[in-house]
């Protein structure tokens, strides 16, 4: 009887991996490796590739320095209005990424946005596919690390405290030390979830070529002339691509 | 000597009310009560983690009462001794004194004295997972002397051990308290640690210590 539970189980979850095997399998068959090649040999996806990999990194790194205290405040506070602020903070991820996108284009037409943008233009621009992967990816990061903290006493903290520490030192030396497992975690989910970002970027930041294309524009854009077969090698390229950086990001988080 | 003054706190559930009392300078004493009677919070305020709604703490004729927790010259063991998950038991002990950034031989050699009197030189290469409830309150405490505190403040420090291993470390606070000439104020709900231990015996009820 406790057999048949846990085979249960386990047919399921192999269902809903064997529905993924498949998928991959169809879209990696689909088109030849000399065309993947030539595909992805092309000046433009190239530089796609790279400017992906530039801003996925960047936003990952941008998300953690907001992420880290953030969390760390609505773990460790409680204030009027906590619970208020707590849903807030999901707000980007629960709204539409295409919405997202036009807020960002709508706030840079404000007089503030023009402000700002006398020091760093962002629409249209490679600062802005940073910015619209980052509102998003950034609120992955903070409720991945909130996780984290909350998972993590605050005892040794106070311990720390009594010893001679400010708050500033006692986090530092105790709690980021315990955190940073879990600090490569929430980077490896802003890092992914910037890879695959669409809406936003190509609302806010657009889609022209050999300039502020990244990788999800490139299937879009090779979707809408109508040209499948590069489609498909740019997504077998994106699906290797976040493998390979999510494997070694993994690897590397549990040896630091 | 510890002495507390008119110490307030409300929170759900319990509340200590003007609570005032006095430890003797160097004297063991124990403060008891039910679960839930407010008696970590009586030693967080103490310590300088929380503040009061009103009241004051006294180390001598020093007022601490607006002191930060580290400059008050208390030291103290949480329940399950809290060590810091990603520090050798070396690198625990030494810790208060690389805050304040004492010579390196100078830590060196006060690890090594507490690990030995302590009976966790053995340990010092060791992380904390792993280690035993006993050998977690052990390096607690040496953490914790390494400051030099003139008083210590142990929150029920051998409610999750078994009966040899409480045996052992009433032992090793005994002497501890002895050798250190310092002041403790323990936790706990147990009169069998009370009766091994204090010489001061307070209890906690209704929101109010009697001694």
């Amino acid at each position: 009887m406790n057999n048949r539970f846990w085979l249960i189980l386990a047919l399921v979850a192999a269902a809903y991996l064997v529905f993924w095997a498949v998928m991959l399998v169809a879209t990696a068959t689909y088109t030849s490796p000399s065309e993947v090649w030539n595909v992805l040999a092309s000046r433009e996806i190239r530089y796609a590739t790279v400017l992906s990999l530039a801003t996925c990194t960047i936003t990952a790194v941008l998300s953690l320095l907001i992420a880290v205290p953030v969390s760390y405040l609505m773990s460790r506070r409680r204030f009027p209005g906590h619970t208020l602020v707590d849903a807030a903070l999901d707000i980007p991820i629960v709204l539409p990424p295409m919405v997202v996108g036009l807020c960002l284009l709508i706030f840079f037409q404000t007089g503030v946005g023009h402000l700002i943008e006398k020091v760093i233009p962002f629409t249209y621009t490679i600062a802005g596919v940073v910015l619209a992967q980052w509102v998003i990816a950034a609120a992955f990061a903070i409720r991945s690390m909130r996780g984290v903290f909350d998972h993590l006493s605050a005892r040794p903290e106070d311990v720390a405290m009594t010893l001679g520490c400010t708050r500033w030192q006692a986090l530092w030396h105790v709690t980021l030390p315990a955190a940073r497992p879990g600090m490569f975690a929430a980077g490896s989910i802003a890092w992914a979830r910037s890879l695959g970002e669409f809406g936003p970027v190509l609302v806010f930041a657009g889609a022209t070529r050999m300039k502020t294309e990244v990788l999800p524009t490139s299937v879009w854009l090779a979707l809408s002339a109508g040209e499948l077969e590069q489609g498909v090698a740019v997504s077998l390229l994106m699906i290797a691509l976040s493998m390979i950086v999510l494997v070694a990001i993994r690897i590397t988080g549990e040896r630091a | 000597m510890i002495h507390v003054e008119n110490i307030t706190w409300h929170t759900t559930g319990f509340r200590l009310e003007a609570v005032s009392f006095a430890v003797p300078a160097g004297k063991y004493a124990v403060l008891m009560g039910k679960t839930g009677t407010g008696k970590t919070s009586l030693l967080e305020i103490i310590c300088g983690l929380r503040k009061p709604l009103s009241g004051r703490v006294f180390l001598g004729n020093r007022d601490v009462s607006a002191d930060a927790p580290g400059s008050r010259g208390i030291a103290y063991v949480p329940q399950d001794g809290a060590l810091f998950p990603t520090m050798t038991v070396e690198a625990q002990t030494g810790f208060a004194l690389r805050m304040q950034k004492r010579p390196a031989s100078e830590i060196h050699q006060v690890v090594k004295a507490l690990a030995a009197e302590l009976g966790i030189t053995h340990l010092l290469k060791r992380m904390p997972q792993g280690l035993s409830g006993g050998e977690k309150q052990r390096v607690a405490l040496a953490r914790a002397l390494a400051a030099k505190p003139s008083v210590l403040l142990l929150d029920e420090p051998l409610s999750s051990l078994d009966e040899d291993t409480q045996d052992d470390l009433v032992a090793v606070l005994k002497r501890m308290q002895r050798d250190h000439a310092i002041t403790v104020l323990h936790v706990t709900h147990s009169r069998r640690e009370a009766e091994a231990l204090a010489e001061v015996r307070l209890t906690l009820q209704d929101g109010r210590v009697v001694v």
